[in-house]
């Protein structure tokens, strides 16, 4: 055999293997990412952005208002304010005007009550194969690993991002997910007055395809704040008054 | 349609079927004369008979001690009118599968009963009409009912021709036309009078039906009123009589029947498939598409089991009706078999989707975007005729219509939404839940102030430990856990409205504990000093 059908058989190998395991050279065009919009979060993401047609988990339970409010923020990015995006929640909780304020808009959203798990998995599943929709997000407990592998399928198959907010604890991370993301709550912004104290939130990035993990056990951690209607990057340590703040009046 | 003997032999039936015979309609021997008897005037007194009985001289009417007189071991059971009229009303829908138009004859005292089916139109279906009534009679002799039938182009002539005419077979089948001499020698009581009716026609020496007519019509009306001239009239034609459907039938309808009954779940999903394919191919030829469906199964037993479902929007593509009864065609019991199968729907106008659906498919392999967004989408979508109607652009594109259906009919319709803005200040009351394929609205929200959130559907009680009551709390306790207070803003008094008399007025904090985490709690009960304010936590903070 010479060495270039040797070699060229190598090359065809190796997209073969790529192909498999789906890396970031290979996401195909149509599924571009979506920048986040904070440049120091989007320069650690391989793809400039979050990509679309895979699946993202987000670690935190429902009742976290720091996971449930990255998760709104990623689905409104997705949605970019034009395309419907899903919400499959397990109770009838969530409150518009809230999510307006993070920037997703509610007439671009539906929400689809599934309090069981089986019958959540299988909304998703189902929202995942239309084309229309630009996200669909989950709330969901455990992922039995055929039904994670069934949900990555559904959404390269489409080109439909899927976002699962886990409960912390409940399972194995699932295998095939693009990136794994864990937030916490954090002390929000001390302002002038109380009502323009920005929440804020310390996002590690756990996992992502085609990044290796530092020795904290994370890709990359940040340190954000919602300013009204971008994400913004603070650093963590800052001037901080020493003793807490009481209400006026 | 005429049972002579319905009721026993409703009563047979259970008796051989032998599943949930109550203890009072134990099953009586087989041989033994079968009788339904009825306490009247303190007198029991028989009122229906099955043929054992009647051989043996009984007749309904006569006292039961007579009865047992003639026949010593006759089995009695009480007769029961509302389990005959429900069984009347489960073979009438059984009969759907030769027509739609099944209307009942209610028992009379004797224990017989009957049905009216018009099957003007059907009877090619079967083969023609002596074929349909030799096919109707066979299988209603083989559910057990003794039945007799007759043809003709009126209700009251074929009322009189079943009951009265003892004829089977071809000879059942009146002429069109023919009615008027076929019935002259049925006696008088075939035009459904009543019995002091009858026994005054005999009394006067009328006692064919042919008599009656041969009378000048006036003196009929003076003499014996209109009532009788009308029901003369229905027999021969010279007044229409519309029989009421059970059921109004639906505009489309599908059918199919099988020469063998089916009992496996792979040839009830294909004969669904065919059924469907029939029903689009009319609803295209009449440019409508079906709101709601309705897969009616009839069992070899004499028993339906029907499907319903219902699509937000009318379609008539066969795939998206194929999914919509997806899980459901699991749940129908095939019981010994069945042996027809009915879909009929309700149609409505396509409307605008009907652009969506001719369009060619975009030129990319991307997703379909909602026409009227402003990035860059194929020519064909981005025509003229989307941007000059503003309602138009605002449909959702088919596939997530089809999406709304199927996931409504597995979690419900009420759990598939989309969240409104409504004008109220109270923040339980400021949000509403509308259809997901309503037209948006611009969401204008009148409060300015932050929100939470998630809040709570029903607000959970905390312990809070405050310094001074009107103060913000240091440490609250929810769920089990302490949460000791960094930071609270407030109070922001939220008053209910003024139209309701129980409007709590509530003072809200927005807090923030030592983790981060950010709670919306609220203490109520300020403006009733007499009580201790307590404190709720009602929603939870980006």
């Amino acid at each position: 055999m010479t060495s270039q059908t040797k070699s060229a058989r190598i090359a065809a190998l190796r997209r073969l293997l790529a192909a498999e395991a789906g890396t970031a050279a290979d996401t195909p065009p149509s599924a571009a990412a979506v920048p986040l919009g904070a440049a120091e979060i989007d320069a650690a993401l391989p793809w400039g952005g979050l990509p679309r047609g895979a699946l993202h988990e987000i670690a935190g339970s429902a009742m976290d208002g720091a996971a449930t409010a990255f998760a709104a923020l990623l689905l409104a990015r997705l949605s970019g304010g034009t395309r419907p995006v899903l919400w499959v929640a397990a109770d009838d909780d969530l409150y518009g005007p809230g999510l307006a304020a993070l920037g997703l808009r509610l007439d671009r959203l539906i929400v689809a009550r599934a309090p069981r798990a089986r019958a959540a998995l299988w909304t998703i599943e189902e929202a995942l194969r239309c084309r229309s929709l630009a996200a669909v997000l989950g709330e969901t407990g455990a992922v039995p690993p055929t039904a994670g592998r069934r949900l990555q399928l559904a959404t390269r198959g489409s080109g439909v991002a899927a976002l699962l907010l886990r409960r912390a604890g409940d399972g194995a991370p699932l295998p095939g997910a693009m990136t794994r993301w864990r937030v916490a709550s954090a002390h929000s912004t001390p302002d002038g007055s109380g009502d323009d104290a920005r929440p804020c939130w310390r996002v590690a990035l756990v996992r992502c395809r085609g990044r290796t993990h530092t020795e904290d056990g994370h890709v990359a951690c940040w340190h954000v704040e919602w300013q009204a209607d971008r994400l913004g990057v603070v650093p963590a340590l800052r001037d901080r008054p020493a003793a807490p703040r009481r209400a006026a009046g | 349609m005429w049972f002579p003997r319905f009721a026993t032999d409703r009563l047979h039936r259970v008796a051989q079927r032998g599943d949930g015979a109550r203890p009072r309609e134990r099953a009586p021997h087989a041989s033994a004369p079968l009788v339904t008897a009825v306490t009247a005037a303190g007198v029991r007194r028989v009122t229906a008979v099955d043929r054992a009985a009647e051989a043996g001289g009984i007749a309904p009417g006569m006292t039961l001690a007579d009865a047992r007189a003639l026949e010593p071991t006759l089995a009695v059971v009480e007769a029961a009118p509302a389990a005959d009229a429900a069984a009347l009303a489960r073979l009438a829908d059984w009969c759907v599968r030769y027509t739609p138009w099944v209307a009942l004859d209610p028992a009379d005292a004797c224990g017989g009963a009957g049905l009216w089916l018009d099957i003007a139109g059907c009877a090619h279906l079967f083969g023609g009409e002596a074929a349909l009534l030799d096919d109707l009679t066979e299988r209603l002799h083989g559910l057990g009912f003794g039945a007799q039938a007759g043809l003709a182009d009126t209700a009251g002539a074929a009322w009189a021709w079943a009951r009265f005419s003892a004829r089977a077979g071809p000879d059942a089948i009146l002429a069109p036309g023919a009615q008027g001499e076929a019935i002259a020698w049925l006696p008088v009581a075939a035009l459904r009078l009543g019995a002091a009716d009858v026994a005054m026609l005999d009394s006067l020496g009328l006692r064919t039906i042919g008599d009656l007519a041969r009378l000048p019509r006036p003196a009929v009306a003076a003499r014996f009123g209109d009532a009788m001239l009308r029901r003369l009239d229905q027999a021969l034609g010279l007044v229409a009589e519309p029989i009421a459907p059970r059921r109004p039938p639906a505009p489309f309808r599908a059918a199919l029947a099988f020469a063998e009954p089916i009992l496996t779940h792979d040839s009830i999903v294909a004969a669904t498939q065919r059924l469907i394919r029939d029903l689009c191919e009319q609803l295209a030829s009449r440019e409508s598409g079906a709101r709601r469906l309705t897969l009616i199964a009839c069992r070899s037993d004499g028993t339906t089991a029907a499907v319903a479902l219902g699509a937000s929007q009318p379609t008539r593509e066969p795939a998206h009706l194929m999914r919509l009864f997806g899980e459901t065609l699991g749940r129908i019991d095939p019981g010994f078999g069945l042996d027809a199968m009915t879909l009929e729907a309700e149609a409505a106008p396509l409307g605008p989707q009907a652009n969506a659906l001719t369009l060619p498919p975009p030129a990319d392999a991307d997703a379909r975007w909602m026409p009227g967004s402003s990035d860059a989408t194929p020519a064909a979508l981005n025509d003229a005729a989307w941007r000059n109607e503003p309602h138009a652009c605002r449909i959702p594109a088919p596939d997530l219509t089809q999406l709304f259906d199927v996931l409504g009919l597995r979690l419900g319709h009420e759990c598939v939404m989309r969240l409104a803005a409504r004008a109220s200040h109270v923040p339980e009351r400021a949000v509403a839940r509308v259809a997901p394929a309503a037209p948006p609205l611009e969401p204008n929200w009148p409060i300015r102030q932050p929100r939470p959130l998630r809040l709570l559907k029903r607000p959970e009680p905390i312990a809070v430990t405050a310094p001074v009551p009107d103060a913000p709390p240091l440490q609250f306790v929810w769920r089990r856990m302490a949460h000791r207070v960094r930071h609270a803003d407030g109070p922001e008094r939220i008053a209910g409205e003024w139209w309701r008399d129980d409007a709590p007025l509530r003072d809200y904090y927005r807090i923030e504990d030592m983790s981060g985490r950010r709670f919306w709690v609220y203490r109520e009960g300020l403006d009733r000093p007499d009580r201790p304010a307590r404190w709720f936590l009602h929603g939870v903070f980006a």
